[in-house]
């Protein structure tokens, strides 16, 4: 039984997109709220996180775009898990997501979308809240 | 020295200043201070109010002076606004060349002066569209070149002998240089008259962008042969745009963005002196991008101490002689960072300040962000607004009346005598480090960054920081602006481009020409006429990174936070 270890969360940088403020904001945030962090660098295809966010055993995948590239690598991502079979991993994303972007998004897997202007305190109470050890 | 008072006068300030205080004291001993602390958006504290007894030792000769006169602090031409205003550039660059092109003619049929080119993230990081690599990301932010086809498309009827063109590229900058002049050469024009940007600065994206591709050392090297290049056979041309504008998107202070891009400027120069070229012969060629933030008079004070300190650091410390080797010319972008998604139209009032702030600054050109620029690349109607905004400064407000506005402020002065000090004691510790490339190894910038912008959002998050529509006056309602939206389909119309060029290029000389690349950077030889050549011969964008990732192998990310 895993569950009373500590959540690990994965931030994550898909794409050739260099924009990693809010990313490694986030990771600071998600390390200070007590979680265990592992922050993916930048310049990441979806089969390279997948394949170390496996490697890592993690709980949430969160993704962060901000170059217009999340209508393929975010759904991509969620896609390939399900073919390694680790579903169970929950998969967020953050960054410039044009309104009428989210709902194919969350259609597509991705649980929750968070754009420019939330409250670090918000997303992590969201990450507590939806995210337990697996 | 030639102190601007006379000294008798401190003893009249310092009593009617203490009085003042007093008074106050006692106003605010009832009803405090709306603020327990009042501070810039770089969270520097600032005073109740500033008076002849900050600038005490202010030399009027040496520190603050005349426009075009050392230092520079008031502006780097005597004449400024009062002979022409600021070139306004506006940066684009969506989907195709094709695409591009067309706003280009839109934006010079406005009266626009010169053109900006945003390419989009293949392009910028050296991948062709077929790459997997660049899946999705195709014309996304900016145009997608592939070859010298995408770039004489891009530049289709634009007289490119008359206006500059700025490139917004990095680690494939001396290749998209490289396809600018084959254009120009192949419509008969001389490189020699040619004038334009390309930003070429990597140090900056190490430290801040992110977009790298070859380790620090040999992109350094790749951008010293540019400067080399340019020097010699290309005079009109700005072979570096030394940019803090990333630097401050990253997070940081007013004054780490000031120092981390001067310090960078040393670093080339450095290199370039290293190259043994003269500093008088390239340094003129050197120009500066900087953001222009939200704290309105503390972006004045940074873009007035830029000038002087970089006077200074030209003169005294690489003793150059020509006057222009010791001007600061700068582009300003306003801080696109500042921008937010709710409530976007007030953006444009945002984008407004941000503009005024660089031009009492003495910007050189600028451009002014669409309020839809936090959502996606602009639309038509927002760049437009966003280039009026530049129009009705320039010449409805009348603050370019008069040269260096706020220069003699008590307030202004202090700041920029401030900033001056703070910064120089950041690239004081840089040269203790070994200089910025040393710096950048240890993550130093990277982390000091890092600190800030983490203390900025933790500011805005509590409340002591106001984003207005944000985490202060915050409506529901949903305010809807139209977005640009990107073909999906153009990735694939770019695709089959490639495919047919490859078949109806000839291929032996494609090969031979990315072999003359491959020795020129393994060995010393400059690699800007390789690159000519190999572009001329429909060589693609990648083919050629792909050379320099085999001969100097590829950066990967420390992922510190």
């Amino acid at each position: 039984m895993g569950n009373n270890r500590r959540v690990r969360v994965m931030v994550a940088k898909p794409g050739l997109d260099g924009h990693d403020r809010g990313a490694r904001i986030i990771a600071r945030a998600y390390r200070d709220a007590g979680f265990e962090v592992v922050y993916s660098g930048l310049h990441q295809t979806p089969e390279e996180i997948v394949e170390a966010a496996i490697q890592e055993d993690v709980d949430m995948i969160g993704l962060s775009s901000l170059a217009g590239a999340h209508k393929y690598l975010f759904p991509r991502t969620v896609e390939l898990l399900r073919e390694k079979s680790a579903e169970d991993i929950v998969v967020c994303g953050g960054g410039i997501i044009p309104e009428d972007d989210i709902p194919p998004l969350k259609e597509a897997g991705i649980k929750e979308i968070f754009t420019p202007g939330t409250a670090l305190d918000d997303i992590v109470k969201w990450v507590k809240e939806n995210v337990k050890p697996r | 020295m030639s102190s601007v008072f006379d000294p008798k006068v401190f003893e009249d300030v310092e009593e009617g200043h203490k009085k003042w205080e007093k008074k106050l004291d006692k106003i605010f001993s009832s009803k405090p201070e709306r603020l327990e602390r009042f501070s810039t958006v770089s969270d520097r504290e600032i005073n109740r109010i500033y008076t002849p007894e900050d600038v005490r030792d202010a030399d009027f000769a040496n520190d603050i002076g005349f426009p075009g006169e050392y230092p520079f602090t008031r502006g780097v031409q005597p004449s400024m606004y009062r002979g022409r205003f600021w070139t306004m550039r506006m940066f684009a660059g969506l989907g195709s060349a094709k695409d591009t092109n067309k706003r280009f003619h839109l934006l010079v049929n406005q009266g626009q002066t010169g053109l900006s080119t945003a390419f989009d993230m293949p392009t910028l990081m050296g991948y062709d569209t077929d790459s997997p690599k660049a899946r999705g990301e195709c014309g996304k932010c900016g145009v997608a070149i592939d070859s010298l086809k995408d770039m004489e498309d891009l530049f289709e009827g634009l007289p490119i002998d008359r206006i500059t063109t700025s490139m917004t590229i990095n680690p494939a900058a001396s290749i998209l240089w490289a396809m600018y002049i084959a254009v120009a050469e192949k419509r008969g024009i001389d490189k020699k008259i040619i004038g334009g940007t390309i930003q070429n600065d990597m140090l900056k994206e190490f430290i801040a962008q992110k977009t790298f591709m070859c380790p620090p050392v040999p992109s350094v090297r790749i951008i010293t042969d540019t400067v080399e290049f340019g020097t010699k056979e290309v005079p009109r041309w700005n072979t570096i745009s030394i940019s803090g504008y990333h630097i401050r998107e990253a997070g940081s202070t007013a004054v780490q963005e000031l120092a981390f891009t001067l310090a960078d400027g040393i670093a080339y120069t450095q290199e370039a002196i290293g190259r043994g070229l003269n500093v008088d012969d390239f340094a003129p060629r050197f120009s500066f991008f900087f953001n222009s933030h939200l704290d309105f008079f503390e972006e004045v004070a940074k873009f007035r101490a830029a000038r002087r300190i970089w006077a200074r650091v030209m003169k005294e410390r690489f003793k150059a002689k020509d006057p222009r080797s010791w001007w600061l010319r700068f582009h300003t972008q306003t801080a696109g960072c500042s921008l937010t998604a709710q409530q976007p139209y007030n953006n444009v009032v945002r984008t407004a300040l941000q503009a005024l702030a660089a031009v009492m600054g003495g910007t050189q050109s600028l451009h002014t962000n669409s309020l839809d620029e936090v959502l996606a690349i602009p639309t038509e109607e927002a760049a437009t607004i966003a280039l009026r905004t530049q129009q009705i400064i320039a010449e409805e407000s009348g603050v370019a009346n008069t040269i260096d506005p706020l220069g003699g402020s008590y307030f202004v002065e202090t700041l920029t005598n401030q900033m001056e000090e703070e910064a120089l004691d950041i690239i004081q510790k840089i040269d203790d480090m070994g200089g910025m490339l040393a710096a950048i190894e240890r993550n130093y910038p990277q982390q000091e960054i890092a600190d800030s912008a983490y203390h900025y959002q933790r500011q805005i998050d509590e409340k002591e920081k106001t984003v207005v529509g944000v985490n202060k006056y915050v409506t529901d309602e949903d305010i809807p602006v139209e977005v640009l939206e990107i073909d999906e389909e153009l990735e694939n119309l770019q695709i089959e481009k490639i495919n047919r060029l490859k078949n109806e290029r000839d291929n032996k000389l494609v090969k031979e020409s990315l072999e003359k690349i491959g020795d020129a950077c393994a060995g010393t030889l400059n690699v800007m006429e390789p690159l000519i050549e190999a572009v001329k011969n429909y060589a693609t964008l990648q083919e050629i990174c792909d050379v320099y990732r085999q001969v100097y192998g590829e950066y990967r990310d420390p992922g510190i936070y």
